[in-house]
């Protein structure tokens, strides 16, 4: 492991709220247009987590998941496949024999997802369960509780612990953004859980309102950049829930270009978490492509 | 925690303490490769541009009567877009006279609610013609198209709507005493805001009851001749309204006319004091809105992401051509590599070109003139010593173009750091306390804009208090608002526009 100065997480870093979202809109003003467009499309395709997270699934429902992930639309063979699967741990061996043969990756949420609320051991426990099972990314949760109280250290400590339970496996960080509130927070949180060990840092769980927005994606990547600077790491990005157009999925990507450049934008470094975006960029593409909009019932549902 | 601190050995060090640089600071972000936005150029095929405009007086448009005619250049192409009217003394007289009609005839007979109506009607019509104003505005002046169509159209049409208001409520203005208009107003406006310096004039000269006679700068008068179109649709009564086109003799003889009331000039302090020096004797009022040398002061508790974005606001919004700018850059010692560092890269990201382009940040550079101005400036930096940085964006082979640049290792004693360059040019500068930012802040002729950046209220208000502006942002920049009057101190100008303040300048009490 690598030795880095740790910086001092008591101490927060000011974020002007205001210029944050300034920011985002002046970005949003990019307007994305022929070419541009279609490559944005398939880039976020490329990029997709196609997730499957509820207490009703079944070995059914994630096998549909994974040909869907294997071949987004059957009259154009040649789209890029979807970067990852992502499912709950006991869900995991289903989706890796599912997906067998190709480079589609199974990520699986870890550590008592989407609370937290367990003990170190079980979140442990729940991870290397995950990871024996052929998860080749985990996306695990922080403790909110902890971090809000101020035990920096603890969640520090708890991140360091599971980034090595997964051993080969990616390691993604959920802050729950949703719960931190405030930008300074987030910022707060994104620093910890890069000094700590995390591969991508994640927005949300999807099951807190509200979930990824283009301000917090800001800040998170304004982190990762400052990171990047500080100890020459790449860390990836993951926006997660509410993004379901494929307008806003390209928003996003304006962000990753302008703020950390073109060696983010790739599947390695930047992921979509998100079940219905994937419709709306194969729609998209179909207009860019035919010139015409398709209606939604041409594309299948999962 | 869990890791452990690397003994990081000992650099240059200043009081004992490892100076606070980033050890990976030089790593590149690459902006440039992979996935370029397409072209997405605005499209001005249904915008009408004559081949050639006459002066507009008495509600029509009439040719000059020398018959002498001006060319206005496309700084994006540097091809001719139009002819115009170059005013002479027959012209400004014929001018002043159907204002001094106006004034004594229709426009002060009329009812302030009747007045009124016309002033919201020409803001309805500048909304309308929104498209067309700005897209003629971004062809004739060079700046980008997000910013014409997001800033200048949008904010002329709030002053006109702004002052349509106060138009029947002249009376509550000034409590206790009755407002009176002027009479006949002179007004000279700029070429870097054609038409929001245009709105900032006219709409508070109509409301309070006086007339105009205005002339645009030779390089930009194609919407101001636009504006002249809306009149006449709008049915405003003939002569309230003249635009006078020409260079600066033109100017010199609305000056110099005898029968106008008041002046109100925005543009260079130079041109500023010959024109306090031509009206001192005269009863005429006077309004001036010259120069300026912003200082933008970042403390080390600033947020420096949103500040960074703040610093490309204050420099590079319509390609510095902005009284306002923040043009010099203060900074906190402690913060100036990792900030400057940031300033970089955000300056890689910023799209040089096409102002018809929406994804253009800065501009083609007005005129030729300017082009050249600002490269001597450059040139004056380098001689200086100081050190020169420029973004590394492809610029147009064709038309006037200049890269955003910053100049560190700058002391305050160079001309770079003293006189205003007017273009995308930034000086940055460091200081140690609160107390040497304000000295430096105020140590120029100029007083006309400034901004803060810190997350401590406190500071904003000692800030705010004692560096000598007419207005001070806080961790923003370059806002404006009908409703707040902007002006400036010392050789930045006299008076005040905007607001309630701007109204006073165009009434007498009594």
């Amino acid at each position: 492991m690598t030795t880095l100065t740790l910086p001092d997480f008591s101490q927060t870093i000011p974020i002007d709220k205001i210029g944050v979202e300034e920011r985002v809109s002046r970005l949003n003003k990019r307007s994305i247009k022929k070419e541009a467009k279609l490559k944005g499309l398939k880039l976020a395709l490329s990029m997709i987590d196609h997730t499957t997270l509820e207490g009703k699934d079944s070995p059914g429902k994630v096998i549909q998941l994974c040909q869907k992930a294997r071949q987004p639309y059957a009259p154009i063979p040649d789209l890029p496949t979807v970067a990852a699967v992502c499912v709950y741990p006991n869900m995991v061996s289903v989706a890796k024999k599912a997906l067998r043969g190709t480079d589609i990756k199974v990520a699986s949420v870890a550590t008592a997802f989407p609370s937290g609320m367990a003990t170190l051991q079980t979140k442990l426990d729940d991870t290397r369960f995950a990871v024996d099972e052929g998860a080749d990314e985990i996306d695990m949760v922080i403790t909110r509780g902890q971090f809000l109280k101020g035990n920096y250290s603890y969640v520090f400590d708890e991140i360091s612990a599971i980034k090595e339970a997964c051993g080969e496996a990616h390691l993604k960080v959920i802050l729950e953004t949703g719960e931190l509130e405030t930008l300074e927070n987030v910022r707060k949180a994104s620093d910890i859980a890069m000094y700590a060990g995390a591969d991508f840092i994640k927005t949300s769980t999807g099951k807190i309102s509200p979930a990824a927005t283009q301000p917090v994606t800001l800040v998170m990547l304004e982190a990762i950049r400052d990171f990047y600077h500080e100890t020459g790491q790449m860390v990836g990005m993951k926006p997660a829930g509410g993004i379901r157009k494929a307008k806003e999925a390209l928003q996003y990507l304006v962000l990753v270009k302008e703020t950390l450049g073109a060696s983010w934008l790739s599947p390695e470094w930047f992921r979509f978490g998100a079940s219905s975006l994937t419709n709306d960029l194969l729609m998209q593409i179909v207009k860019q492509q035919t010139g015409v909009y398709q209606s939604i019932n041409y594309f299948s549902n999962d | 925690m869990s890791e452990q601190k690397e003994d990081t050995p000992i650099q240059e060090s200043t009081n004992g303490s490892p100076k606070p640089t980033s050890p990976n600071a030089d790593l590149k972000l690459d902006f440039a490769s992979f996935w370029e936005y397409s072209s997405a150029p605005e499209s001005s095929d249904h915008v009408e541009i004559s081949d050639r405009y006459g002066h507009f007086i008495n509600g029509k448009f009439t040719p000059p009567v020398k018959g002498r005619y001006m060319k206005s250049i496309n700084p994006a192409t540097e091809e001719v877009l139009t002819e115009f009217a170059e005013g002479t003394s027959e012209d400004v007289d014929a001018a002043v006279k159907a204002a001094r009609k106006a004034y004594d005839k229709t426009w002060s007979k009329l009812s302030a609610r009747e007045r009124g109506k016309y002033i919201f009607r020409l803001a309805r019509m500048i909304q309308e013609r929104s498209r067309e104003l700005a897209i003629t505005e971004s062809l004739d002046g060079g700046k980008p198209i997000r910013e014409s169509r997001d800033v200048d159209v949008p904010l002329s049409a709030a002053y006109f709507f702004y002052y349509a208001g106060w138009a029947d409520k002249l009376d509550y203005a000034f409590p206790g005493r009755k407002a009176n208009p002027v009479g006949v107003c002179g007004q000279i406006i700029p070429w870097n805001f054609p038409l929001l310096m245009l709105s900032w004039k006219i709409a508070p000269a109509l409301a309070a009851g006086n007339t105009v006679v205005l002339k645009p700068a030779e390089s930009t008068p194609v919407t101001a001749l636009k504006f002249a179109e809306i009149c006449r649709d709008a049915g405003l009564p003939d002569g309230v309204i003249n635009i006078v086109t020409g260079a600066g003799l033109t100017g010199a003889e609305i000056v110099n006319h005898p029968d106008v009331d008041k002046i109100a000039f925005t543009g260079s302090t130079e041109v500023g004091k010959i024109i306090q020096k031509s009206v001192a004797g005269s009863d005429k009022k006077l309004t001036l809105e010259l120069g300026g040398k912003g200082p933008n002061i970042v403390f080390e508790d600033a947020p420096l992401d949103q500040t960074v974005e703040g610093i490309i606001n204050a420099i590079y919004f319509n390609q510095g051509h902005v009284c306002c700018a923040g043009s010099r850059l203060l900074v906190q010692e402690g913060i100036a590599d990792r900030l400057i560092t940031k300033l970089k890269d955000r300056m890689e990201t910023l799209i040089v070109g096409d102002p018809l382009d929406k994804n253009t940040d800065i501009g083609a550079i007005n005129s030729r003139s300017q082009y050249d101005r600002i490269n001597q400036y450059l040139e004056i930096g380098v001689n200086e010593g100081a050190t020169m940085y420029q973004s590394s964006c492809n610029i147009p082979e064709k038309g006037f173009y200049c890269r955003p640049t910053i100049f560190t290792d700058v002391s305050q004693s160079n001309r770079i750091v003293q006189e205003e360059i007017f273009g995308p040019v930034l000086t940055v500068q460091t200081f140690r306390t609160p107390d040497e930012a304000i000295e430096k802040a105020n140590n120029t002729p100029y007083g006309l804009a400034g901004g803060v950046w810190t997350d401590k209220g406190s500071k904003i208000f000692n800030a705010g208090q004692k560096v000598r502006s007419g207005v001070i942002w806080s961790n923003t920049y370059n806002k404006f608002d009908p409703t707040s009057p902007f002006g400036g101190y010392k050789e930045s100008g006299i008076g005040r526009e905007g607001g309630l303040h701007g109204l006073y300048l165009y009434v007498t009490l009594s």
